[in-house]
């Protein structure tokens, strides 16, 4: 399976779907947490609704999905999407409000307002914030788009799973799960453990080791 | 008996250096007008306050905690609205915080993010600077506060005072037409808040930049004013404006000093003793800002008040 390029594409293939998705939730999830944060209305709205919709399995979107988009690589985009949306957008407006007050004062007082305050001040603020929340949105999305293959057989990780079980392949399972663990905390540990510990260290909220 | 004369000599001789402060021709620069204000629990923080500060006076807001003082300095820097009286600068209402009055807060208030030049560069460039001359200020200040070297630090990586000396830097870098400062130097020990107090002093004589500070030590507020507005709490309200004539620099040890500090104390415990009869029960039962003051009569006659007692 490895010698014949089934992994390699299948995870290849896998990766591709998820990086769409990901993307795609973040830019959406980290302005949509920020607004969250910044307006009392949203608060009021939209948070209970994130926080209700969280509790939902992104798989259960499938369905709709299906419905939406027909079986097509954007019903699993969708899918990662809603997946991991949430969970960002959630840290996000969690990082929003954890900046300290005195700091947002301080801003007002030297006169920094406009774009200039959301890139330079929420955003930088709300970092460590946000960085937990792509973590997160990083494992979700991972895991709704294996399920996601997993039910619904268009090429990827998922489906090379699922055809171990139709071939009664118990080492192609196993190696697929592997793979799939494998590429799961590579991502999680390596990229998001530098990049979290980077963002601390400057931000003071740890001490340099 | 030498004693006594000498004391006397010394009351009479520091006479002249503490006047009333006298009405000045020409238009204030910073104006309170009948200014007062109310918490939403009832509490009354300032009643009828007028003030007149002139361009280039330092003038310090002198009082215990729960005065006003921080209020009414909140209140000109535009992060609470008063609701009653005008604030006006250069005859314009004061409406919202802006640049033109930079706050500098008890604490630094740094983004943390951001090296000490690039906190200072942001802030000028959100004025409108150009890169390079934001980055030619930039350096400039954080020479007169005498950081030189640490550029590149984070505030994280700072001392408290020098963190502090950043937040100076960072607002006499923006040259707002009146600098307001609530305690800066409270958080600091008592070393490195005189030497603050020279670096302050030494900048200020410089640029003679209108400044407004907020202190409850009376004699950093002598040490650094040229007028001292004594105030009382409870009704927050001001109790006297006084002119300080000391010549300058000013050393926080200096006997002239000294004998003054101890009037103004005098007056604040005669202040807080007249206010505490008859006990203000309604008061010290909803206090609810966290400094309720001693409950009446604990102050006994002739000790000194908290006032000033930090130094």
């Amino acid at each position: 399976m490895v010698v014949d390029g089934r992994l390699g594409s299948a995870v290849l293939r896998s990766l591709g779907r998820l990086a769409q998705g990901y993307f795609l939730s973040a830019a959406i999830g980290v302005p949509l947490g920020i607004a969250i944060g910044r307006s009392r209305v949203l608060q009021a709205t939209l948070k209970p609704l994130v926080l209700g919709l969280q509790a939902l399995p992104s798989i259960c979107w499938l369905p709709l999905a299906l419905l939406w988009f027909g079986l097509s690589d954007r019903a699993i985009v969708f899918v990662v999407v809603m997946g991991s949306l949430l969970a960002i957008s959630i840290s996000t407006e969690d990082g929003v409000a954890g900046i300290d007050p005195l700091l947002l004062r301080a801003s007002g007082v030297l006169g920094i307002r406009g774009l200039r305050f959301y890139a330079g001040v929420l955003v930088p603020g709300a970092l460590p914030g946000i960085v937990t929340g792509l973590k997160l949105g990083w494992s979700f999305a991972w895991r709704a788009l294996m399920a996601g293959e997993l039910l619904f057989v268009a090429g990827g990780l998922g489906q090379l799973l699922q055809q171990g079980r139709e071939l009664l392949d118990v080492a192609q399972v196993m190696a697929v799960m592997l793979a799939i663990v494998g590429v799961g905390s590579v991502v999680d540990q390596v990229l998001f453990r530098i990049i979290e510990v980077r963002v601390r260290r400057r931000w003071g909220l740890a001490e340099a080791t | 008996m030498w004693a006594v004369l000498k004391r006397f000599r010394q009351r009479f001789s520091t006479r002249h250096l503490l006047v009333p402060s006298r009405a000045r021709e020409g238009l204030a620069k910073l104006a309170v007008r009948r200014v007062g204000h109310t918490f939403a629990n009832e509490v009354v923080a300032l009643r009828n306050v007028d003030i007149d500060v002139h361009s280039g006076e330092f003038v310090c807001l002198l009082g215990p905690s729960g005065c006003g003082k921080s209020t009414l300095l909140y209140a000109l820097a535009g992060l609470v609205k008063p609701s009653g009286g005008h604030i006006s600068l250069d005859g314009r209402d004061v409406k919202g915080p802006g640049p033109d009055r930079v706050l500098v807060f008890q604490e630094p208030a740094l983004f943390p993010w951001l090296s000490v030049r690039q906190n200072l560069v942001f802030v000028l460039r959100a004025k409108g600077l150009g890169r390079p001359e934001a980055e030619a200020r930039a350096r400039e200040f954080i020479g007169r506060v005498a950081l030189t070297g640490f550029e590149d630090a984070l505030p994280h990586q700072l001392s408290g005072g020098m963190r502090m000396r950043v937040a100076l830097a960072r607002a006499l870098a923006i040259d707002p037409s009146v600098l307001l400062m609530d305690e800066p130097f409270g958080a600091l020990d008592a070393q490195t808040r005189s030497h603050m107090h020279e670096l302050l002093q030494s900048i200020w004589m410089r640029d003679r930049k209108t400044v407004v500070f907020v202190t409850h030590n009376i004699r950093e507020a002598l040490v650094l004013g040229d007028r001292v507005v004594v105030m009382a709490g409870r009704p927050g309200r001001v109790l006297q404006d006084l002119e300080v004539r000391l010549p300058r620099p000013r050393d926080p040890d200096d006997e002239a000093l000294v004998e003054l500090s101890r009037r103004i104390r005098a007056m604040l415990g005669r202040a807080e003793r007249a206010s505490n009869t008859p006990p203000p029960m309604a008061l010290t039962k909803e206090n609810t800002d966290g400094e309720a003051a001693a409950p009446a009569g604990r102050v006994p006659d002739g000790a000194p008040p908290p006032v000033g007692a930090g130094l």
